[in-house]
């Protein structure tokens, strides 16, 4: 039992954080969606170049990969940095569920070094997020898995709050040439997915999270009233004191979910489901404190804030709500066996 | 990464639970904080626990322990909380002056003092807070004057768990003279010494939880010094990261009360709604998270690392999470829930644990002082 990171995955968490941390400053954030673009070409060159597109793909098929817990430390850094380009989608969930098919070819070999992206259409998420670069699309058809050109696609643009979020309807016609699971392979496959999605979206979350934190410390210490700045009152630490809590006691739950997701069974999930509730609880909560910190700016655009709400709020409804989680966390309470004996147990041990 | 217990310590789990099985007293043993006679039935059970070398697991054997990592004494407590076990009467000494002794004892004082804690021979009190001094503990005037090899201690200290029947206190007194953080030295004292007078004070509910220490001119030799002369704040921090950081409130604790809620939910919640079941799976998730946190720093500090500021988070966190557990206990009751005795087991303790889980917020350094130990150490706000 050792609940600490190797030394081998904080340091390349560390060299991930640190490039993101320079590429994608709440500047670069503001430029960007002052453009109207959700998708930085040179910035996306550097992830490639890092092999990031191809973090969670099978070494054999030429991707790099890295478990879920280091998956989840660079779903956190991307979090942290309110990242636009959709990497944890397409590297952590796409990419690994097109290997998974034995289908990808040459597509998943472009996808693993970035020069493609896929685009996953989850049947618990009724939009696809980034469909408009995708090449591709993993797609659902009563439990099959699709894998559909982005010619043979029709979009609908959804415009999120979230301006580096593009959502879209699509719409498609299923083939027997487009089919690369059947139903059965298909179901297991798409509910891998679901835990996939989830786990990184919870990991993004806590990175929102620290970087709210972040930016309302860093203001609270500069922005002065009564001849003192904010920051060194009560009502503002303690604000910011509680979010910390919530992060500090959400982070454990995200990295024990990612230890332990190859275990696939009812504890696993559950796992994963109060990982993303705690997550973005986290962030939802922290954003908001955030804002409520930098005061009247915090609600304009000008200050970079608004980013981490909009991502945060976003989060909190994909793969999966708050309900939809707290009845899968709920099935792990009352089917599997609790009590302190059992923290690390598996579903089917004895009570 | 690795969260899968060794082939040994899954051995240490059955050894502990095979043990506790057999030794854990059927019932429940008269309360520590009424009677002296409910005090000695538990100091007669840290006896139990130490003839089976369970008294303190993480100690070297030469002290009565088994040398095991802190993760192990987690693996330990979860099997003691899953038996029901006592709650340990001298958690004070074991869990807070023990791991304190352990850094900063001489060999003599470990010798001295380590053994007979274990076996509950001694069992220890803490005595640092004073009518003036309270969440501004810096402010403690009660003195220790050197005179030759003794130390004679005068003053007033208040609020100390188990004094009222416990043997011993460690101190917190300051040099004649000095003030605030400077001059300050940790003190032991028996509590039956010449001067020493103890008066106890009644919770809400008339319990005798905690009491007051008066301190006359009580001459102890300068052995009963742990760390250095006027070295006493830090000596204290240290106790204080221990106690508010890991060994005061195990996670098994909350894990058990997270699985006795659910079992009352099932048993009489149901008919109550969605709010009271999101509860009960909100406070199992926390009591969940409180265990997966202190996994991850048992892990840390078995790796050689230190406690620091994050210490804090962990009191806020349990002490808020006991007080909303116990209270959708209470929910759940509903109107039975003010009734001091039930008549069924199933009700019974929610009430007593919620008068409890109140002080949480308050002991061991107010949450306050703790949002701001956050504020400041650990986001790095200014201090002023």
């Amino acid at each position: 039992m050792d609940f600490s990171l190797s030394e081998e995955t904080l340091m390349l968490a560390e060299t991930v954080e640190r490039m993101l941390l320079e590429a994608c400053t709440p500047a670069h954030l503001r430029k960007l969606a002052t453009s109207g673009e959700a998708f930085d070409p040179d910035r996306w060159r550097r992830i490639a170049a890092m092999g990031l597109p191809g973090m969670n793909a099978p070494v054999e098929l030429a991707g790099s990969g890295l478990d879920e817990v280091a998956a989840v430390l660079i779903a956190e850094a991307c979090g942290r940095v309110a990242l636009p380009e959709p990497l944890t989608e397409h590297a952590g969930v796409a990419a690994p569920l097109l290997a998974a098919t034995g289908a990808g070819g040459e597509l998943l070999e472009a996808a693993v070094d970035g020069e493609k992206l896929l685009a996953i259409g989850h049947p618990v998420n009724p939009l696809v997020a980034g469909a408009d670069r995708a090449a591709a699309f993993l797609l659902e058809h009563q439990g099959e898995v699709h894998l559909v050109p982005a010619d043979a696609v029709q979009l609908r643009r959804r415009e999120s709050l979230d301006e580096f979020r593009r959502l879209f309807e699509v719409s498609w016609t299923p083939t027997p040439a487009t089919r690369i699971a059947d139903a059965e392979q298909g179901r297991r496959l798409w509910a891998e997915a679901l835990e996939r999605g989830a786990l990184l979206t919870a990991a993004q979350a806590l990175g929102l999270a620290r970087g709210a934190i972040e930016l309302a410390v860093e203001y609270a210490k500069v922005r002065e009233q009564f001849g003192k700045p904010i920051g060194v009152n009560q009502a503002v630490k303690h604000i910011l004191a509680d979010q910390q809590v919530k992060l500090s006691f959400a982070r454990p739950v995200v990295l024990a979910a990612a230890a332990d997701f190859a275990a696939a069974d009812l504890v696993s999930s559950g796992r994963v489901s109060h990982a993303k509730l705690a997550a973005t609880a986290a962030a939802e909560s922290a954003t908001r404190a955030a804002v409520q910190v930098f005061g009247a700016i915090g609600i304009t655009f000008e200050a970079g804030v608004h980013f981490y709400v909009k991502r945060a709020l976003a989060l909190t409804a994909a793969w999966g709500g708050k309900a939809f989680h707290r009845e899968r966390a709920a099935r792990r309470v009352f089917e599997a066996p609790i009590g302190p004996h059992n923290t690390f147990a598996r579903a089917g041990a004895a009570a | 990464m690795k969260l899968e217990y060794t082939p040994a310590q899954q051995a240490l789990r059955a050894e502990a639970r095979a043990w506790l099985e057999e030794h854990v007293p059927k019932g429940p043993l008269p309360s520590f904080d009424l009677t002296r006679e409910g005090f000695e039935a538990h100091r007669q059970w840290e006896r139990t626990l130490d003839s089976g070398r369970w008294g303190m697991v993480t100690w070297p054997a030469e002290y009565g322990g088994r040398g095991l990592s802190l993760v192990e004494w987690l693996i330990f407590e979860e099997e003691y909380y899953r038996a029901k076990a006592p709650v340990r009467v001298n958690q004070n000494g074991i869990f807070l002056l023990g791991p304190t002794l352990m850094e900063y004892g001489t060999p003599e004082q470990k010798a001295r003092f380590l053994p007979a804690m274990a076996r509950g021979d001694e069992v220890w009190a803490q005595a640092w807070s004073e009518p003036q001094a309270g969440s501004d503990l810096a402010g403690v005037r009660s003195t220790a004057t050197r005179d030759g090899d003794e130390y004679v201690l005068s003053g007033q200290k208040i609020w100390s768990s188990r004094a009222a029947f416990a043997d011993w206190a460690f101190g917190l007194f300051r040099a004649p003279g000095t003030s605030r953080h400077q001059g300050m030295s940790l003190v032991f004292f028996p509590l039956d010494a010449p001067g020493v007078t103890v008066r106890p004070i009644e919770r809400m509910d008339g319990k005798k939880v905690f009491a007051e220490i008066f301190l006359d001119e009580v001459r102890v030799p300068a052995f009963n010094r742990l760390g250095e002369e006027g070295q006493g704040w830090d000596v204290c921090m240290s106790t204080a990261g221990f106690e508010r950081g890991l060994m005061l409130r195990s996670p098994a604790r909350y894990q058990q009360a997270a699985s006795r809620l659910t079992r009352l939910y099932q048993e009489r919640g149901q008919a109550l709604g969605q709010g009271v079941r999101d509860a009960v799976v909100q406070h199992w998730m926390d009591a969940e998270a409180y265990a997966l946190s202190i996994y991850e720093m048992a892990s840390r500090l078995d790796n050689g690392g230190k406690i620091g500021p994050e210490s804090s988070t962990n009191k806020i966190f349990w002490s808020e999470l006991d007080i909303a557990l116990q209270r959708t206990a209470l929910d759940i009751l509903g109107p039975l829930a003010e009734l001091v005795t039930q008549d069924d087991p199933l009700l019974a303790d929610w009430l007593e644990d919620y008068v409890f889980a109140l002080a949480g917020p308050i002991y061991a350094g107010s949450n306050e002082i703790q949002r701001n130990i956050i504020a400041e150490r650990m986001l790095g706000l200014p201090r002023r």
